[in-house]
């Protein structure tokens, strides 16, 4: 018998979610406002799950470690977010968009969970605006939609190429009304480094105040962490500088599984490294992929100029390959497919590790829409180009400025050259149909969780989550758990599981600080993350992992006799913050290759070269695999393994083709 | 991959926490790469510190891709150095020349105060939108979001005002430290939005009474926060805060 209990609910898949809300205990007002809930992250789950909750009549109180919880990286999502409105009359429901989140993540996400996921997404573009989020709109003043990769309908909402940062600021904003009415407290500039377990049950945190250095001990009765993905643990990546798998990881220790940690989402469209000093990447989103088109040169080591090489010796490889969807493709795909043309000799630029991202055919196209709807007769070429830009400016234009920035090459005028870069991680903490880790009380919301998007994640689907699993899931499912709780009172933080976490918090800060060494934090992280990404990133193959685990075992120990950690922890130091991080990102790479080690199937992200077809198309083995790996951390890094089936009830599980 | 090449003197301010005076340090940085971003060029600078058994600068910064608002270095006297149009993290050194000096100050006001080296308290920004930043509707409370059309024109006036990245730039530039560009741009996207009309005039009145409390000078059209701010948040978001407010006064 598993220890797995995911908790879905009996009934039809369509009406799971409906028949659970409307049985599921609640909690009375006045109830509400005796219980506490710790939420540790401020993003779109964090800040829609603490501002709904207080609105319910919770005490709530919100951690963050940036200075301002607007700042969390939410703010950086670019292209949109989904939902099953069918506002565009082309075919769309909540079935399509679940059954897409499904296949797209290839047939490695629990149906319950993605179908409410679909279900409650058009409610959330509602309450965006009815919060004020300025998402695009067309001339009638209806709202506007964009394509997105992996599906065929157009149900993306956006706003511009920033609609991450109006998401969280709409989000933020509730938050702070919240803050304002005195029903959540919110610590910004501190980081959570433990959960406190009283009988099993989470019951808080240990967290650092990270101006005055102080470790404080905060009481909740429940306590959520929505607290992201892990892709700096590969060092480059698309994620902010500061995000990290620190609460997450400090919860295995604690009791909390780690599902799929394997799963990494490789994202095709990004600028790719220009030398070593590189200390992020930087995302061209994906909604770039509607108008682009991307190529090669057909020739092996072609080093004329994009612009010099003709039409027909340019190969359009995804529309070659997939003609169906062509540069529509899922991320992993197109990563992939750019990686083995990469690899085969026929990248560009100075690395010769990019491919071009072309916006010639979009700014001609446009170009004679937009003549047309300004009554302009024979336009000139020039003026033709124009209007082309100014049409691509409207929708991509900061995308573009962005670009022109990092590269210094205008990309109106040339090709961008793109490189795949990790972006996103699929796997999180295991939780059940609550969204309640194997911790009592624990909860984890948005990237942080492993739920919704199985091996591969579509684009526009993480700000979806995010939002659904705090405005619309959390409020419902959190009182299956409290209702119990009416008559707890608080604890104080004075009990000895408090005093002994921040014991251990206390000694894993002297302990850095006690090392002494020779090289940075930075140092041993650019290691890590190179082990990561040449033998856990875009393939893997049991050599590469098995080498991998040695090398990370080998930096770990490295790391704790030759890190050099300066200044003292009573202050802002930002090094003591990256040791601490970093530390459990060595940690958490060994077990990302375990887990990778396991699954010799290849599915979604993740990649084994040992399991393809002939034509190099990831090959599932769903007899063996169609489970969630959920890691149980044992201690002296020791991991033990427990699977939950995956059954698929209302979709026939199918080889995925976008051919 | 480019060959760094640039040597550049930086002078750069520390102070070790709140109470600390403060002054400006020099320091060398050799082989810098034009296609570094000024941060990265502080990361170099940091290491070099860390292998000498110095202490590293303290500077914010997270997403490094110029929308968090985080970074806020002021840099030769200009916040967020000397391109138009970008944060701190997207200037990158090809707009310096070898053997540039180049100064780098924390944001200057008093609303926000130095923690430590270039990192500064820009929570009172938060405070006022606490305020009034927002559309008091609950979760679940919402209509179909297609129910009140908005004319395109409003809805990407109000996305423009919505852009602030609430990075403080404004008020940085400002000579008399004035938040009311940041300040505007909240109260603009609200208020041009058919949401947003119900609670203007308490949304003005509260927002501004904040701003006040927080020690923001005053505004007197000088325009530097509109030439500096890395988002191009429009000066016309001033004017229409204060014909807001006044209205708010008037019904009161």
């Amino acid at each position: 018998m598993s220890k797995l209990d995911s908790k879905i609910p009996e009934g039809n898949l369509e009406q799971k979610w409906d028949k659970y809300k409307s049985s599921v205990a609640l909690v009375n007002p006045a109830n509400k406002r005796s219980l506490e809930i710790i939420v540790v992250g401020s993003g779109l789950a964090g800040a829609s799950a603490a501002s709904s909750l207080a609105e319910m009549g919770y005490k709530v109180k919100v951690f963050c470690f940036q200075d301002s919880p607007r700042r969390a990286h939410s703010i950086a999502a670019q292209g949109g977010i989904n939902a099953a409105k069918n506002y565009q009359n082309d075919g769309d429901s909540t079935y399509r968009l679940f059954y897409d989140t499904i296949k797209g993540g290839d047939y490695r996400a629990r149906e319950a969970n993605v179908y409410r996921l679909a279900s409650v997404s058009a409610n959330i573009i509602d309450q965006c605006v009815a919060m004020g989020v300025p998402l695009a709109r067309e001339y009638g003043g209806m709202l506007s939609n964009r394509s997105f990769g992996g599906t065929q309908v157009q149900r993306t909402f956006y706003a511009a190429g920033q609609t991450g940062q109006q998401l969280l600021l709409g989000a933020y904003s509730g938050l702070e009304r919240q803050v304002g009415l005195g029903t959540v407290e919110m610590c910004s500039r501190h980081e959570m480094l433990d959960v406190v377990t009283i009988e099993g049950k989470a019951r808080g945190i240990i967290a650092r105040d990270l101006v005055t250095g102080k470790l404080e001990r905060h009481f909740g009765h429940a306590v959520l962490l929505c607290t992201g993905g892990y892709g700096n643990v590969f060092y480059l990546s698309t994620n902010a500088m500061g995000c990290n798998v620190t609460a997450a990881w400090k919860a295995t220790k604690k009791g909390a599984f780690f599902g799929n940690p394997c799963y990494t989402q490789i994202h095709p469209t990004c600028i790719p490294v220009s030398g070593d000093h590189q200390s992020k990447l930087t995302l061209m989103s994906e909604s770039l992929r509607n108008d682009g088109r991307i190529w090669v040169p057909k020739k092996a080591g072609d080093t004329r100029k994009a612009n010099e090489i003709p039409e027909e010796e340019r190969d359009y490889y995804l529309e070659r390959r997939y003609p169906a969807f062509g540069n529509l493709v899922p991320r992993d795909v197109a990563s992939r497919a750019a990686k083995e043309r990469c690899d085969a000799g026929f990248g560009v630029g100075s690395s010769k590790m990019a491919v071009y991202l072309d916006y010639k055919a979009a700014i001609d196209r446009y170009g004679k829409t937009q003549a047309k709807k300004l009554n302009v007769t024979n336009p000139t070429a020039a003026q033709l180009r124009e209007f082309g830009k100014q049409v691509v400016e409207e929708k991509y234009g900061n995308l573009f400025e962005m670009y022109k920035q990092i590269t210094g090459e205008d990309p109106y005028e040339l090709p961008m050259r793109i490189y795949p870069a990790v972006h996103y991680t699929m796997g999180g903490l295991w939780v059940d149909y609550n969204l309640m880790t194997t911790v009592p009380g624990l909860y984890c919301l948005g990237e942080a969780n492993f739920s919704d998007h199985g091996a591969n994640r579509l684009g526009a689907s993480a700000l979806m989550q995010g939002l659904a699993d705090g405005f619309f899931v959390i409020p419902y499912t959190i009182g299956a758990y409290l209702s119990k709780e009416i008559s707890v009172k608080p604890i104080s933080t004075d009990h000895e599981a408090f005093v002994a976490a921040e014991k251990s918090v206390q000694s894993i800060i002297d302990k850095l600080f006690a090392i002494k060494g020779t090289k940075s934090v930075d140092h041993f992280h650019k290691r890590l993350g190179k082990i990561m990404w040449d033998k856990c990133g875009m393939a893997r193959n049991e050599k590469g992992l098995k080498e991998a685990i040695v090398e990370i075992r080998q930096l770990r120990e490295e790391f704790w006799k030759d890190v050099r950690v300066l200044g003292t922890a009573n202050e802002l130091n930002s090094e003591l913050e990256k040791a601490g991080r970093v530390a459990d990102f060595l940690e958490l790479g060994e077990l990302m290759c375990i887990d990778a080690l396991n699954r010799t199937e290849s599915c979604g992200g993740h990649f084994r070269e040992e399991s393809q077809t002939d034509e190099g198309e990831a090959l599932r083995k769903d007899d063996e695999f169609a489970y969630v790996a959920a890691w149980e951390n044992k201690g002296d890094y020791t991991y033990e393994l427990h699977k939950e089936e995956l059954k698929f009830e209302s979709i026939k599980i199918a080889a995925r083709s976008y051919k | 991959m480019s060959q760094g090449n640039m040597n550049l003197t930086l002078k750069v301010w520390r102070q070790k926490n709140e109470k600390d005076t403060g002054k400006i340090v020099d320091y060398k940085v050799s082989d810098i790469s034009p296609d570094m971003s000024f941060l990265e060029m502080f990361d170099v600078l940091n290491e070099q510190l860390i292998s000498k058994g110095e202490e590293s600068i303290a500077f914010d910064h997270d997403c490094r891709e110029g929308i968090c608002g985080m970074c806020s270095m002021f840099i030769n006297g200009q916040p967020h150095g000397p391109n138009k149009g970008v944060t701190t993290c997207q200037l990158h050194m090809r707009s310096f020349k070898d053997g540039d000096t180049i100064v780098v100050e924390p944001w200057r006001a008093a609303a926000f105060p130095v923690i430590k080296d270039l990192t500064v308290d820009r929570s009172a920004f938060d405070r006022i939108i606490s305020k009034g930043g927002f559309i008091s509707v609950n979760t679940g409370n919402a209509q179909d979001a297609n129910n009140i059309p908005i004319p395109k024109t409003d809805a990407d006036a109000a996305f423009s005002a919505a852009a602030c990245i609430g990075c403080g730039a404004c008020v940085a530039t400002c000579k008399n430290s004035s938040a009311m560009l940041f300040v505007a741009a909240k109260i603009s996207q609200f208020a041009l939005l058919p949401q947003g009309q119900v609670e203007g005039i308490a949304r003005a009145k509260n927002m501004v009474a904040q701003m006040d409390a927080e020690g923001f000078g005053n505004c007197t059209n000088t325009g530097a926060c509109e030439v500096e701010c890395p988002k191009g948040i429009s000066l016309e978001n001033i004017a229409r805060m204060n014909r807001e407010f006044f209205m708010a006064n008037i019904m009161e």
